[in-house]
């Protein structure tokens, strides 16, 4: 054979295309099964690519409504969301929900647009530095140079996103680019020597951990959102109980353990429960499965668990180590590393005392809150959420106390139906975020539970909900406030309540009703229990304007600086 | 205390930016930080001088850099034994009756002019950074114009001592 019929057979596998349809060609080969995006200049090609691809793509009515949707369903799935924006205002649009997809660990892949290679650095229309900008709010990010490349970064981009500890990757593509053709093998090898995550952890850690139980009196789990992300709910609980080990969730963890297990503390952090920060303050091993010691949840670390041992099981070594000293570090995939630990089987620990002492904290200081005739308490709403959605609801929340009564009152029994900003603590995620939950559970009931001041937020977001007739019950905790903000005024600024009070709504009813979303005003338990119930029998979305008491608050609370051991409002 | 972490890096476009963009997100204080080509095409070394509160920052950005997708290697050479330098160049202010006790202090730092004009001399050094500081310490009475330093380059040397007493060589 000689050297060019080589050469010639080597470029059999290749097929020429442009930019554009190298995307598209890459989102249907990773069975990609709804796009959240907005069109723009830059991406005009992208979209011409997309009109007859057969791909299904939602048209939000913001970028950050497309973004926080693909959270939604990243949340679910469990599978990359994806995302595409324009350049410039496009691009800076969806700034917040990468940061939010970034430290919640949640797996997007978001394409933006440029402008072409020609005119970068020129200060052009709708240019902005979205690598310089995203660098740090992103796993990982690209700018294509050449059609060529986008096969392979494209199978990059979703491998990265996905495994690991999932994330946020951009890939930034200069108009040009979109429009040129290639030359590129439909499946590229990765190009990826740097990128190697850790799965299985290390056996001698994984005996360490298991000795640690074994002589351990006062031990406890602390289970985070990595349990949910790699799917280990099921190997949680069977480990839990084979070992006879009280679980504390954290506010991102929640569903991973079922809230009525026996063994089930509670929530830990600044607003769990008493039993769960009392468990974490007073174990003598602690083994953190896949969270990150959050300040929200550790509280002042000088008092953080200071009898404990502590093991901590992450897929990010970053972590272990970072926020608190770990005698036991256990790199590698929660799943992984549960299942080795039930095939040891080892010595349960002797902790009768301590699940008594648990139990007996529980009893006496569980979540309070006083009611008051008919008038609708937040708490008591979430109460009655559950029991209308028999537990079985997708509950996506806003951020702020509304979120922190749904952590509280909506007791989780099952995995992957709790959608919340966790730690960027993004207002106006609720609602395209429940438009992302519904999509990848269309079957699924979802409640987007969100305050009045996070609604007007991203509120357009109706508009998708309407056009799709998405099912979402919509539930706004109306206190004609912003409720965390102003607690803390009330309880650390006098009662100075500077900026946080909103007496002047529109009427929620009429705004949704202007999308043809059918809503209801709600302001007593009865009309509540009502309106409730019909909502869950509705078949499309529902608004329900909730105005439940104004000046209630969160509570328990460990005030900021104070340890956990520090609760304050325990009892009525 | 100050840490010295030595990386390979693909040589791609943003590289650099994603690497010191995560020293400040992290408020880690970068003392010096050196970039070029290492032996295999494509791949860049990076030293970073960082000064630090204790080890555990070290091990931290360490496990931070590594995260970073196109950072292949990290390596902690801190408490190594290893080979460091440093280039400056200085012009200091040389008349007819300082000049030759300029030249003095050249010779035993093994340092080279490299331009020479009517007022000043410009001058060369290489070597670890206290040899440097030292230099530079010695040359401020007679006016330093100008000075430029690279910051420090490094690597561990072939054969890793047990003892760790990092010995100052003036070469």
């Amino acid at each position: 054979m000689t050297q060019k019929a080589v050469v010639a057979e080597k470029k059999v596998g290749k097929t020429k295309k442009s930019g554009a349809d190298f995307l598209i060609d890459g989102l249907k080969k990773q069975k990609v099964e709804v796009i959240f995006g907005y069109p723009g200049g830059a991406v005009l090609p992208i979209y011409d690519a997309l009109y007859e691809s057969g791909v299904f793509h939602v048209l939000a009515r913001h970028e950050q409504g497309s973004i926080h949707a693909a959270e939604g369903y990243a949340r679910i799935t469990g599978k990359p969301g994806v995302v595409i924006a324009t350049s410039g205002p496009g691009a800076t649009n969806i700034v917040t929900g990468l940061a939010d997809a970034m430290i919640d660990s949640l797996p997007l892949v978001v394409f933006t647009g440029q402008v072409a290679t020609s005119v970068i650095g020129s200060d052009a229309f709708q240019e902005a530095d979205i690598l310089g900008i995203t660098t740090p709010i992103t796993k990982h990010n690209y700018q294509v140079r050449k059609p060529e490349d986008l096969p392979r970064i494209i199978k990059e981009a979703f491998y990265i996103a996905s495994s690991g500890r999932p994330g946020p990757v951009l890939i930034d593509i200069p108009k040009d680019v979109a429009v040129l053709e290639g030359e590129a093998e439909a499946d590229p090898e990765m190009d990826l020597p740097g990128y190697q995550p850790t799965l299985q952890p290390n056996y001698l850690q994984i005996r360490k951990l298991v000795e640690a139980v074994s002589g351990a009196k006062r031990p406890v789990i602390l289970a985070g959102a990595g349990v949910l992300h790699a799917k280990a709910s099921a190997e949680l609980k069977q480990y839990a109980e084979q070992q006879g080990i009280p679980v504390v969730h954290t506010l991102l963890g929640l569903g991973g353990f079922p809230a009525d297990h026996p063994l089930f503390v509670g929530m830990g952090g600044m607003h769990g429960i008493y039993a769960a920060n009392m468990a974490l303050s007073k174990c003598d091993l602690l083994i953190n499965i896949g969270a990150r010691f959050d300040d929200r949840l550790t509280g002042n670390l000088a008092s953080f668990a200071p009898e404990a041992e502590v093991a901590h099981i992450d897929i990010d070594p970053a972590e272990i180590g970072k926020n608190v000293p770990t005698k036991i570090p256990v790199v590698g995939d929660a799943r992984e590393a549960l299942v080795q630990l039930i095939a040891q089987n080892g010595k349960n620990p002797d902790a009768s005392e301590w699940i008594q002492q648990i139990k007996d904290w529980k009893e006496e200081f569980p979540y309070w809150y006083e009611e008051n005739g008919n008038e609708l308490k937040p708490q008591k709403l979430m109460e009655m959420l559950h029991e209308k959605t028999n537990g079985d609801a997708i509950v996506v929340t806003d951020v702020g106390q509304h979120q922190m009564w749904a952590a509280q009152y909506y007791t989780f029994n099952k995995p992957n139906a709790w959608v919340t900003s966790g730690g960027l603590g993004t207002m106006g995620f609720c609602v395209p975020a429940a438009i992302g939950a519904q999509l990848a559970q269309p079957d699924a009931t979802v409640a987007a539970v969100v305050g009045d001041a996070g609604f007007q937020m991203t509120s357009q977001e109706l508009g998708v909900i309407a056009e799709m007739n998405l099912p979402i019950k919509i539930i706004i905790v109306n206190n004609h406030s912003l409720g965390m903000v102003r607690q803390w005024q009330e309880i650390f600024y006098k009662g100075r309540y500077s900026h946080s009070l909103l007496p002047h709504q529109p009427s929620f009813v009429k705004l949704a009703e202007a999308y043809g979303i059918k809503a209801y005003k709600v302001t007593t338990i009865d009309e509540a229990e009502e309106k409730m119930a019909e909502a869950f029998k509705t078949d499309g979305p529902i608004l329900l304007d909730m105005n439940v008491t104004p000046d209630e608050n969160v509570y328990p609370m460990v005030a900021p600086g104070k340890g956990i051991n520090e609760m304050v409002g325990v009892k009525k | 205390m100050k840490g010295i972490l030595s990386l390979l890096v693909n040589n791609r476009p943003g590289v650099l930016n994603r690497i010191t963009n995560l020293f400040s997100k992290r408020n880690y204080n970068i003392e010096s930080i050196t970039v070029g080509h290492s032996e295999q095409e494509g791949i860049s070394r990076i030293t970073v001088v960082v000064q630090v509160d204790d080890e555990n920052v070290i091990e931290q950005m360490t496990k931070q850099l590594n995260k970073q997708i196109d950072v292949l290697k990290v390596t902690d050479i801190t408490s190594q034994s290893i080979v460091a330098r440093e280039l400056a160049l200085l012009k200091v202010v040389a008349t007819s009756q300082t000049r030759s006790e300029i030249y003095a202090l050249i010779e035993p730092f093994r340092g080279s002019v490299i331009d020479v004009s009517k007022e000043s001399l410009t001058i060369q050094i290489t070597g670890e950074t206290d040899k440097i500081e030292a230099f530079i310490e010695l040359l401020k009475p007679y006016g330093i114009k100008e000075l430029a330093r690279t910051g420090t380059t490094a690597f561990p040397r072939g054969t890793q001592r047990s003892t760790n007493n990092k010995s100052l060589s003036i070469v």
